[in-house]
């Protein structure tokens, strides 16, 4: 089967980028990714949730596309809410897979502090059930803390247990140069700060911020007529979805479409979790996380966090999770993660990620999460 | 940026709404609310219309703080995912009950209540919401 490639990454620094808008964001991630590959993209996806509904802008496929120099060339907009990003690549993935074209820029874009927080919030709540859910205020934080709660209940896991996680976040983004919050917390702050939707409290939360993120992929044959070929490929995608709604789920402390997704991704790839070197998964709040590690294998169900406490997953360990900072401190600007988490996890294959590396990682996954676990996508990348 | 109320909406979905009528499918026996077009359990499309159970028990909850447009007078909000005597799951609001004496498990019954008000119209929205049994447990027909 011929390999997808990654040519080419741009990352912005994630946080309040009052100065410069949507295309600003997206021009520089995305020449970034074009100047290292050296080559311009056949064709641009474009992800993002919230534009329509806080920059008002519609059309993002062509506006993307034509104000960053590639006017004429086929553009989609792919929308996933928090999980548009991996959805995004997916969609560039089977282009070139399929032999449309031969390479494709994936752009995930998402400006969300022009805005008060309240108004935020009410977007990022459209991830949810509109009807059934919103109706009644159940906010996109609700519907997360509703999870939480059952899962810390369910497995008799403590406060102070959960905490490890964003502390553990915190730490991995000290020196990462593009992180959204690099400063280190105690699992006091933790438990210390505001109470946004008990039991979730902000420290559990991912911070509003802008930023984008683009990952050049290229086909086999273009890779190798390129000056410097591409040292990592795809080498198995996945997805998979479920209902909306939280209540018609199967159970409150599972994510099984992230089971799924991976499944599809590393069965594509003849890798097992064990040989997983690096991951960046999902933590748009604390019980995403752990959850998702579950639901990866890394950890039996309901021992995720306890795993954790006993210093699993940190800089040194197999897999090493979010050495990034995931979600919670590289910062969560919510159509572009799922590309963030891809061009992070290139890095690290390549030996070239700015913040805590994993020695001579050689396999890694990605896994980004749409809604409180409606469409998920996994990707497993290789050293060429 | 409120959320809009929209008077065809809210009429439209007044069934399901008011009454809590959810679905059972004909192939694998489930019941799911809200209704769908098919089971998201199995996938079949032969379903049928049911009146769910009043009563069932607070399976997991949450009391939101950081409350959305159009909830500032509820701040704190506290909502739950409520599993009925049949075993479907519903989530709503949680009324007549401080959050301090909201547990997992306690024994709730759905009442129809004023769920929000459009801020520039002035509309206002119904729905279910859950409070504490006050006996139990009850039929329909006996709530009179």
């Amino acid at each position: 089967m011929a390999r997808v490639y990654v040519a080419g990454v741009g990352v912005t620094r994630v946080g309040r980028h009052y100065g410069r808008g949507l295309l600003d964001l997206a021009a520089e991630a995305a020449f970034r990714a074009i100047d290292e590959a050296g080559v311009e993209p056949g064709a641009v996806v474009v992800t993002n949730m919230l534009a329509s509904r806080l920059q008002e802008q519609d059309s993002l496929g062509a506006y993307i596309a034509s104000g960053i120099g590639l006017r004429g060339r086929p553009a989609l907009h792919v929308e996933a809410a928090c999980g548009s990003g991996g959805a995004g690549l997916y969609t560039g993935y089977a282009m070139v897979r399929s032999g449309l074209v031969d390479s494709v820029l994936v752009v995930g874009v998402e400006k969300m502090t022009d805005y008060p927080t309240s108004t935020v919030t009410s977007a990022l709540a459209q991830a949810a059930d509109a009807e059934y859910e919103l109706f009644y205020g159940a906010s996109f934080t609700g519907l997360n803390a509703l999870m939480m709660r059952y899962y810390m209940e369910r497995y008799g896991v403590d406060r102070d247990t959960m905490s490890e996680w964003p502390v553990m976040m915190h730490e991995n983004a000290l020196i990462n140069p593009y992180a959204q919050l690099r400063r280190r917390i105690t699992r006091e702050d933790v438990a210390r700060s505001q109470v946004v939707a008990d039991p979730i409290r902000l420290l559990d939360s991912s911070p509003i911020g802008d930023g984008a993120a683009a990952v050049l992929l290229v086909s086999e044959e273009l890779a190798s007529k390129l000056p410097e070929k591409p040292s990592v490929y795809i080498a198995g995608a996945g997805a998979a979805t479920d209902t909306v709604e939280l209540g018609s789920r199967e159970a409150l402390d599972r994510i099984p479409a992230a089971r799924m997704a991976a499944e599809q991704a590393l069965r594509a790839a003849g890798v097992r979790p064990e040989d997983i070197d690096v991951g960046e998964i999902h933590d748009a709040f604390t019980i995403n996380a752990i959850l998702l590690i579950e639901e990866l294998g890394f950890a039996e169900r309901g021992k995720a966090a306890r795993a954790l406490a006993e210093g699993r997953f940190r800089p040194g360990d197999r897999p090493t999770l979010n050495p990034s900072g995931g979600l919670k401190a590289r910062g969560h600007p919510v159509g572009a993660t799922g590309v963030y988490q891809v061009a992070e996890v290139a890095m690290q294959i390549r030996g070239d990620f700015p913040g805590v590396r994993v020695e001579g990682a050689e396999t890694g996954i990605a896994v980004n999460m749409g809604g409180d676990g409606s469409t998920l996508t996994a990707f497993i990348l290789r050293h060429a | 940026m409120a959320l809009r109320i929209s008077p065809a909406r809210v009429w439209r979905e007044r069934i399901p709404r008011y009454r809590l009528a959810g679905r059972q499918c004909r192939r694998c026996g489930r019941r799911h609310y809200p209704p769908r077009p098919a089971c998201p359990y199995c996938g079949s499309r032969e379903l049928e219309e049911v009146e769910l159970p009043r009563t069932g028990v607070v399976e997991t909850y949450a009391v939101i703080y950081t409350v959305m447009d159009g909830f500032r007078d509820r701040a704190p909000h506290p909502v739950a995912v409520v599993r009925l005597d049949d075993g479907t799951r519903v989530l709503a609001p949680l009324t007549d009950v401080e959050p301090g004496e909201i547990r997992t498990g306690m024994r709730v019954e759905a009442v129809l209540r004023r769920i929000r008000r459009d801020g520039e119209h002035g509309l206002i929205a119904y729905g279910i919401a859950f409070r504490p049994a006050l006996r139990e447990p009850r039929t329909r027909r006996s709530q009179g």
